[in-house]
């Protein structure tokens, strides 16, 4: 395991391999109620959220929990930042007060690289800006394998809100290098310039990314997009663009449904997809936790 | 009596010999006796019109910590500058002739580079309504422009572009849309790759061509700050090719960088407008070339290490360049024998000094003592802990560079040596 978690690019096949392995094991112990591991004992983490993020947040301090470590949260209110707090001073106390891993969530893409340049601590990247949220690529990953065995040959369609949207880099760059094909969809207002030269094909329509995929994974359209005048109602966008039980049938057989949630039923996907038998967005939630239980294991050892 | 001994002129070992502000003699005479002379010894050097920069931060007022005027007026003479104008973005904006008066008495206390001061277009820039340019003027501004907050409504700039060509004002637009312009880099693979919000670039493509068809339309002049783009390149060259006058900059940023800058996250990279793609940089460097592009102004904007240390978006935009300017420009295009030294000095002095109707230094008998000496082969490694601005805020740092400025003389007098 590498010093720091900043995001998926650079990564090897070899080192997300390290990471799922791990993680499978972890996610054993979860199915067999062993929340008592001591792999990182006398390991102490720190949460460091500038943005809310009740669900990820919860999932780093059970995941430190569950294997030995010790766990401090800071929620920084968005005020002191605009106070003009200054991230150097933030992370220079934060190295004084000894935390092992600090795992940051910042509204500023590359807030973690400067993060890491100035602690000598371990540093996890729980989501910065628009540019990477790594642990989650990681969780969507595991998901995959754990349904398909495998990663490489895999389709994935990646659907919603692209330009905004960490979740979809970790997983294109992830996915990529592990050897799946990653489609991706989005309204035009809504898609990235150069999204294709990460290694994405970029589809025309919606059917045309769902037909043939063994994944539909939708990303969250945020209402305030709406307000801005990206797209014209929500209406128009579910019936037009949104994951709906026809147009799942266009996929393979044995599809699964993927969502990082927070879900807007009705929206970007319809709640009967999301409940559907072939959706695994419940148990995104449990391997995310086996993923950062498994992060945090390891940058333990490496320490 | 002052004499510049030893320097290559048109390609000739002299001794350039200056009475007051004035050339008096050029003696290629290699016996001349000048022990008994006060001189500077500028062996190896090429002796040349000192630069005009016509697009600078000095800061003051108000910003005196990112840069004042002594600190910006010391980095110019270290960057080979017998003259800088300086921009009104100041606090207060320079926007009335009090503000431009104590500028002007600043800058002659320093007995550095001379100061042509920009004034504001509109009062306050705050885009509604004219500033008092012909007050502006007799206290001595050049040229008028809302750098940075560029002036939305077209009828306000068709106004000021009218108001300000009847006083032989020249009117600089910052051409940038900012209702395309919400991000804080090129808009592209790269900002994608970054996850940073991107500047498309029509934001400053279309207000190029809206500066143009109103000068076109009005017949007056119009000069374009900053270009970085391909399709600016295109719009000027079009728009000179049928006549209509527009004269344009653009920077050692755009012909020396590219977004591959911002990757790693370093604020220092940032500026506006941003470091286009490499497409860009070629076709800007074509437009310097073939002469669409009239003249290299740095935009040297400094900022406090506090404030670019901050996260990127966060961290204010611009670049600091008075003291690299050269060396990068050198190396760029005349080291690659794009171009030579002589087209160079046009861009950095005499087309310069032309657009803005001021003297620049000449190397003839009565000229004016304004003059570089460059050291043409002199390698070294960009470190902006060593430059006199208090703006080290270059994503340049550690580029190997040749061509470095030796001596620096200003109405006669050496300002600078290495």
């Amino acid at each position: 395991m590498r010093k720091h978690l900043l995001g998926l690019e650079g990564m090897s096949r070899d080192e997300i391999v390290e990471i799922l392995d791990t993680a499978d094991m972890m996610r054993d112990h979860l199915d067999k109620g062993e929340f008592d591991n001591d792999y990182a004992s006398g390991s102490s983490v720190v949460n460091l959220f500038f943005e809310n993020s009740t669900r990820t947040r919860t999932s780093f301090e059970n995941a430190s929990k569950f294997v030995g470590a010790n766990i401090v949260n800071i929620s920084v209110a968005s005020s002191s930042v605009t106070k003009g707090e200054s991230m150097y001073d933030t992370a220079m106390t934060l190295q004084c007060i000894k935390n092992d891993i600090i795992v940051m969530r910042h509204s500023i893409a590359g807030a973690a690289h400067y993060l890491s340049k100035h602690v000598d601590s371990h540093v996890i990247n729980a989501g910065d800006g628009q540019h990477e949220h790594p642990t989650q690529g990681l969780l969507d990953m595991l998901t995959m394998r754990r349904h398909f065995g495998r990663l490489e040959g895999l389709t994935v369609a990646i659907i919603g809100d692209i330009k905004y949207s960490r979740v979809a880099r970790s997983n294109i760059i992830g996915l990529t290098t592990m050897g799946a094909t990653v489609k991706v969809f989005g309204i035009k207002t809504l898609m990235p310039a150069g999204i294709e030269e990460m290694g994405a094909t970029v589809c025309e329509s919606i059917e045309e990314a769902i037909k043939g995929s063994d994944v539909i994974m939708g990303l969250r359209i945020q209402l305030e997009r709406m307000q801005s005048g990206q797209f014209p109602s929500v209406r128009e966008y579910h019936r037009e663009f949104g994951i709906t039980a026809d147009r799942v049938k266009l996929a393979n057989a044995n599809a699964i449904i993927m969502h990082p949630a927070p879900v807007n039923r009705g929206v970007e996907i319809s709640g009967e997809v999301v409940d559907s038998a072939n959706s695994k967005i419940f148990e995104q939630v449990t391997n995310g936790l086996a993923v950062r239980m498994a992060v945090i294991k390891l940058m333990s050892e490496a320490k | 009596m002052f004499i510049i001994k030893n320097v290559l002129v048109g390609g000739k070992v002299a001794n350039v010999h200056l009475i007051g502000n004035r050339v008096s003699k050029i003696s290629y005479d290699k016996s001349e006796d000048t022990s008994n002379t006060p001189s500077f010894d500028g062996k190896g050097g090429v002796l040349m019109p000192a630069f005009i920069d016509m697009h600078v931060h000095l800061r003051e007022p108000g910003y005196e910590y990112k840069e004042d005027i002594k600190s910006g007026l010391e980095s110019a003479v270290a960057g080979g500058y017998s003259a800088v104008c300086p921009m009104p973005n100041t606090n207060p904006v320079t926007d009335n002739q009090y503000i431009v008066n104590y500028i002007m008495n600043k800058a002659r206390e320093c007995k550095l580079a001379r100061v042509y001061p920009i004034g504001c277009i509109s009062k306050g820039m705050k885009g509604l309504e004219l500033a008092e340019m012909a007050s502006m003027q007799k206290e001595g501004i050049v040229a008028v422009s809302d750098d940075g907050m560029p002036v939305a409504s077209s009828g306000l700039m068709r106004l000021a572009m009218e108001y300000a060509d009847g006083l032989g004002l020249l009117v600089i637009s910052h051409s940038e849309d900012k209702e395309l312009a919400k991000g804080y880099v090129n808009e592209g693979a790269n900002a994608t790759r970054a996850g940073i919000e991107g500047i498309n670039r029509v934001a400053e493509e279309s207000m190029i061509a809206r500066e143009i068809l109103l000068a076109d339309a009005l017949k007056t002049r119009v000069h374009i700050a900053h270009v970085s783009t391909a399709n600016g390149v295109d719009l000027i060259r079009w728009a000179k090719a049928k006549g209509i006058r527009v004269t344009a900059e653009t920077g050692p940023n755009y012909i020396c960088g590219t977004d591959e800058l911002i990757l790693d996250y370093n604020p220092s990279a940032k500026v506006n407008p941003p470091l286009r793609e490499e497409s860009d940089r070629l076709a800007i460097i074509q437009g310097l070339v073939d002469g669409t592009i009239d003249c290299i102004a740095t935009d040297h904007a400094p900022h406090s290490m506090s404030e670019k240390s901050k996260e990127f978006a966060t961290a204010p935009f611009g670049i600091s360049g008075l003291e690299s300017a050269f060396s990068m420009c050198y190396t760029e295009l005349v080291l690659t024998g794009r171009m030579t030294l002589d087209r160079l000095s046009e861009l950095m002095t005499t087309n310069v000094a032309k657009i803005l109707d001021i003297p620049c230094g000449e190397i003839v008998e009565d000229g004016l003592a304004d003059f570089v000496i460059v050291d043409e082969s002199a390698e070294y490694i960009i470190d902006s802990s060593n430059w006199y601005s208090k703006g080290k805020n270059t994503p340049f740092n550690g580029r190997h560079v040749t061509g470095k400025v030796m001596a620096t003389i200003v109405d006669g007098r050496l300002v600078y040596k290495i």
